[in-house]
């Protein structure tokens, strides 16, 4: 078996709201894949339907080779699913919980704790502490303990580090990484654009359609202008001015510069005589590589 | 001349014998987009709760918007105002009775009040939304909704807590424009956020980890000096807790409150 998920032409409505519309990707086998996109693009729509938990209006969808509507029960047992929401019992304790998941599909904690136990091993000294009571980093490791315990071929996690710091985030990704030698397909869904470096393969949603799937590295490369990153002192004015110059395609802020594109795309000494004359004189202007941000920004641009 | 708006010296709070803020000391200019970082439990909230007069010091001295956060609790209250991603406008209201809430709230006219709505409504081009309620907005319009009502009594600082999480990339680029207009007019912004990338807008930062603050300076000089390309390899680098100290980390001090 190949792929272990073959989705296409999914589309899924709520009244008037089309949540998804026409979502069509695989996934292979051990790959860990990324849906990248704002609240409300559908991710998780997506992924209550690849879990079987919603049945879709249109389109046809595989995952592991079965029927997500005939094969619902074969099926589940073989995905692990954690929720955008920490949906574990609150009033039983961390052991308590990951015990009940294991008993529920039919496996004990020693079966598999091989799987789970460099997650699980930052959480074990507080076994017998509520898991309502756990912090959020905590919390997360329990989660995906109990998403694991019964060695799902297929991991799916739904904003897992959502509200979770930066120092959290980056040890989430590498447990992620670790779990591929296990030979576990994971797809994990993101609003931030940065974290899509980490995946083998992203998709990026907006709306409900997917504007864009590849290797993160190709998605950044598709970006077809040249970018320069411009940068001044004062960045609401400089803004305002670069968007003014009549060679300006694009100017958007990026953290500490204006990431740009030009007609041209060149940077001559018209602009620096421009900003000049607008009165901003420190201005360095260097071409840089874009990253997801700026291509999902120039995918959103053609879309509309 | 640089004005300052919040001045903060040797502030302490305990919690019984929990030191939550640990001897900080920083001061934020008028005008000023203010980025304030730290993990999950660093003690971040605590201070927010003090500078915005909920929380009361157990030592050191606050100041903010001028007035002492001990005794003059009401009055920084009134200078200042407040948006978080979770919870910021009333759902089941529509635009214009929510503005038209908070402006009572902050004790506007009724003139003001009605000046202030068609203000924001055309500059927003919100127009057609008026009298929509707030759960049929999309996401990134109520956003943008919630950051002008929080600045509609026009405060000195505004405190932002994770002001674009989870808004699609152009809206947050609107957002962040908002910000810095915001700033052009003198008002200070309070940004905390768990998103680095967030941080690299910002004038300046500050890092907390374990109740203390353990860098404060602009973005660009904290890369340079960690010798870092992003502002999330600074942080990862010394916001761990224990990070700093020579002894090993401390295991799971993130999961204290903060």
């Amino acid at each position: 078996m190949q792929n272990v998920i073959e989705s296409s032409g999914i589309s899924k409505n709520f009244g008037t709201t089309k949540a998804l519309n026409d979502i069509s990707f695989s996934v292979n086998e051990s790959e860990v894949f990324g849906f990248i996109g704002p609240d409300g693009a559908g991710k998780t729509t997506l992924f209550r339907i690849i879990t079987t938990l919603m049945l879709p209006d249109e389109g046809e969808i595989k995952v592991l080779g079965m029927n997500c509507t005939t094969d619902y029960k074969e099926l589940r047992k073989n995905i692990g699913y954690m929720p955008g929401r920490f949906s574990l019992y609150q009033d039983l304790t961390v052991e308590e919980n990951l015990n009940f998941y294991a008993t529920v599909f039919g496996t004990t904690v020693e079966e598999n704790y091989e799987l789970i136990s460099d997650i699980y091993s930052h959480i074990e000294p507080f076994k017998k502490r509520l898991a309502g009571k756990l912090s959020g980093g905590m919390k997360q490791k329990l989660a995906l303990s109990c998403a694991l315990i019964h060695k799902p071929k297929l991991l799916v996690l739904d904003e897992p580090t959502t509200g979770v710091d930066a120092v959290s985030r980056s040890e989430f990704w590498d447990m992620l990484g670790k779990l591929r030698q296990h030979n576990i397909t994971i797809i994990v869904s993101t609003p931030y654009m940065d974290e899509a470096m980490r995946c083998d393969k992203v998709a990026l949603i907006q709306d409900g359609k997917i504007l864009a799937i590849d290797a993160p590295q190709k998605i950044r490369d598709g970006f077809s202008r040249k970018l320069f990153t411009v940068k001044s002192v004062e960045k609401y004015k400089l803004i305002n001015t670069l968007r003014k110059y009549p060679m300006t395609l694009t100017a958007y802020p990026f953290g500490d510069s204006v990431h740009v594109t030009f007609i041209n795309d060149m940077v001559d000494n018209s602009l620096f005589d421009y900003l000049i004359k607008e009165g901003i004189s420190d201005v360095v202007v260097q071409e840089t590589k874009a990253g997801i941000e700026d291509r999902f920004l120039e995918l959103m641009n053609k879309t509309e | 001349m640089k004005i300052q708006v919040i001045t903060v010296k040797n502030l302490v709070k305990k919690f019984g014998s929990f030191v939550a803020n640990d001897n900080l000391n920083f001061e934020v200019f008028g005008g000023e987009i203010f980025g304030f970082l730290g993990a999950n439990g660093a003690g971040k909230t605590t201070t927010i709760r003090i500078l915005s007069g909920l929380s009361k010091p157990t030592s050191g001295e606050v100041k903010v918007a001028g007035f002492d956060a001990y005794r003059q609790t009401e009055q920084i209250k009134k200078n200042i105002g407040y948006m978080c991603q979770k919870f910021s406008l009333y759902e089941d209201l529509t635009v214009k009775e929510n503005i038209i809430l908070y402006g009572g709230i902050y004790g506007l006219t009724k003139s003001l009040i009605k000046e202030r709505i068609a203000e924001l409504l055309a500059k927003l081009r919100f127009q057609e939304y008026e009298n929509r309620i707030i759960a049929d907005l999309p996401l990134g319009l109520r956003q943008k909704l919630a950051f002008s009502v929080a600045v509609l009594h026009e405060p000195k600082i505004v405190f932002l807590d994770e002001p674009t999480g989870g808004v699609d990339p152009i809206t947050r680029r609107q957002f962040w424009e908002m910000i810095y207009e915001t700033a052009a007019r003198g008002i200070t912004l309070f940004v905390t956020t768990h998103y680095m990338d967030e941080a690299e807008y910002c004038d300046r930062i500050s890092i907390m980890s374990e109740g203390k603050i353990v860098a404060l300076d602009t973005p660009e000089n904290l890369k340079k000096q960690y010798n870092t390309a992003t502002i999330e390899e600074v942080f990862i680098k010394i916001a761990r807790p224990g990070s700093l100290h020579p002894h090993p980390p401390v295991p799971f001090s993130q999961e204290r409150r903060g």
